[in-house]
């Protein structure tokens, strides 16, 4: 019996082990090859770790290339973006959460369907109906199509978070007399701030991320963001793979640290969700 | 609570609030959504009912005389466009793989992190780490890893006598849709796994006890409290992703862009590589709109048997 049960915990901590080298494996030869010099790169190619190590691919991508540019573009994008859209979906998942009104079914409908139809459907009309405008080949283009695609979901992330705080509170400040958005300013609010780490988190790793609609919409290098830099680059100097992943590396940075920051928030949020739902 | 609730409809009744302020309480949810909603509306809904229109319309971006209605003339062209039937063949196979290993790993890793275990917070952040890794790069790096040049992967498969040659499957025409697959695997893991592990974490621990006392074995348990509670997660999310899936062109630009030979070009990156590369907007949005019906049509099936089978019961 013991044997068994001392099998079935090696079995167990076996598998996981099994999923955390496949999860980080690939991001460790991201940062290998990007540390290893590049006399090394080919006669160590397979090598777990190389003999030497140096961080001049680093220092070449931040000084002689347009990353930096590439880098802050996406840093304005995607901190714009995370901003605006969950303080719009605070706004709505509140609205969401503790009214009923005529035309919510269709609200909630109409998010639905957002989430559903295919993205790529939208890139020649956006292009279209920006391009008059002159709000192609400019960062605020991309801020504005980037919010609205990802306003829906964050305002059901929120409205979950919302749901889980109970109402009796906002009703106890509004009997004191408060207007209810004072006290949802000032008591709601502040009790959701793990949702809204998620949700900016949430957000900003989605816009970072983004590629068909930042590769259509930006054509020059002044406001290319950092997937559309680091493609053109892969496509122009295929050959240079040290550099490329110091450049990978460092798209990687801004993401995995939002991510380690709100990752718990994250399945607290939707176990919150299932136990409601 | 309740009596509270009761004295406020009551009050709305017999309304003697001034009418502004009835004004105020009754738009009060419409404000608090409007900004969100003008902007879905006119950023995704608007240009979605462009796009359908495009579908109709000759519009070529480099063309000035481009622009009239031509019926149905982009339907009848992509009826008989190969190209297309292949990248709908390979739709089926893109997500059908991805959505099965995707959700199948993701389950067990759900379920081994259902367990507590020493470090179980740090192994969930390392475990959950590909999804925050953006799609693009998730790519670039699957394909290095795939290059010979740098890359391992080649190196093992040839010492394990799987390739005569260390070569990138990349450009195999037989294999090359497996690395965009294994990458989109690697990727969305974490999803699947966040979402269940949800759902596990719902479920009432004292049923599983009540089940070892009546001498449920574990397989047993699974089948008969896991699973059922797992159920309607398992349905949502596997249509979701399925739909999304089906969208996801990235990896495929980013690793193979559709090559060689097209043998691993979807819908979705066909659609771009129409509206990108020869900026033929007309045609792109027909071949959006009947990937939208498609779509569609699965949706509704799933709904329709998933209302069929709670009914039977």
């Amino acid at each position: 019996m013991t044997g068994k049960r001392i099998a079935s915990v090696l079995a167990h901590r076996l598998a996981i082990l099994a999923y955390v080298v496949f999860a980080l494996f690939p991001l460790y030869w991201l940062l290998k090859v990007s540390v290893t010099p590049n006399k090394l790169l080919y006669s160590e190619g397979i090598r777990m770790w190389p003999s030497q190590t140096s961080f001049e691919h680093f220092d070449f991508v931040l000084k002689h290339s347009e990353f930096p540019t590439f880098f802050k573009n996406s840093l304005i994008v995607s901190g714009s973006t995370a901003i605006i859209v969950t303080v719009l979906a605070s706004l709505a998942g509140y609205a969401m959460s503790r009214f009923t009104f005529r035309g919510k079914y269709w609200i909630v409908t109409l998010m639905l369907l957002t989430q559903m139809f295919p993205l790529v459907m939208l890139v020649a009309p956006i292009f279209k109906m920006l391009s008059p405008l002159g709000l192609t080949n400019s960062l605020t283009g991309l801020v504005i199509v980037y919010t609205a695609f990802n306003v829906p979901f964050a305002t059901f992330l929120m409205q979950s978070f919302f749901d889980g705080i109970p109402k009796d509170l906002e009703e106890a400040a509004m009997i004191d007399g408060a207007t209810q958005f004072v006290a949802f300013r000032q008591i709601i609010l502040p009790l959701t701030l793990p949702g809204i780490a998620a949700t900016l988190g949430f957000v900003f790793t989605a816009a970072w991320s983004e590629l068909l609609f930042s590769l259509m919409l930006i054509s020059g290098n002044d406001s290319a963001t950092f997937p559309v830099g680091l493609l053109s680059f892969v496509s122009k100097f295929s050959v240079d793979f040290g550099q490329m992943m110091a450049a990978g590396v460092m798209a990687l940075i801004p993401a995995c640290l939002f991510f380690l920051l709100i990752q718990r928030y994250l399945v607290q949020g939707l176990t919150a969700g299932a136990v409601k739902g | 609570m309740a009596s509270h609730a009761a004295a406020r409809n009551g009050g709305a009744r017999r309304d003697q609030r001034p009418l502004k302020k009835r004004l105020a309480d009754a738009s009060a949810p419409y404000l608090y959504s409007a900004p969100a909603l003008i902007l879905i509306v006119t950023v995704m809904l608007v240009p979605l009912v462009l796009g359908i229109s495009y579908a109709f319309r000759d519009i070529q971006l480099l063309n000035p005389f481009s622009g009239g209605f031509i019926g149905l003339d982009h339907f009848k062209t992509l009826s008989q466009d190969q190209n297309f039937y292949r990248a709908l063949k390979n739709t089926l196979w893109w997500t059908g793989w991805s959505v099965l290993l995707q959700f199948v790993l993701g389950l067990i890793l759900a379920l081994l992190l259902d367990k507590p275990f020493a470090g179980r917070a740090i192994v969930q952040a390392l475990v959950f780490l590909p999804w925050a890794v953006p799609s693009f790069l998730a790519g670039l790096n699957w394909a290095w890893l795939f290059n010979p040049v740098v890359g391992p992967i080649p190196h093992w498969l040839f010492s394990l006598g799987l390739m005569s040659e260390p070569y990138n499957i990349l450009s195999d025409p037989q294999l090359s849709m497996w690395g965009p697959i294994i990458a989109n695997v690697w990727w969305g893991i974490p999803f699947f796994a966040i979402t269940l592990l949800a759902a596990l974490q719902a479920i009432p621990r004292d049923l599983y006890e009540a089940a070892s006392i009546d001498g449920a074995g574990p397989v047993q348990r699974f089948i008969s409290i896991t699973l059922p509670f797992l159920a309607p997660t398992i349905a949502i999310t596997v249509l979701l992703r399925t739909v999304w899936i089906s969208n996801f062109a990235d990896l495929i630009i980013v690793m193979t862009n559709g090559g060689p030979a097209d043998r691993s070009q979807i819908v979705a990156s066909y659609i771009f590589t129409q509206a990108f590369k020869r900026l033929d907007f007309g045609y792109a949005s027909a071949i959006a709109l009947v990937l939208l019906a498609l779509l569609i049509t699965y949706s509704m099936l799933i709904v329709i048997l998933r209302q069929w089978l709670l009914s039977k019961d």
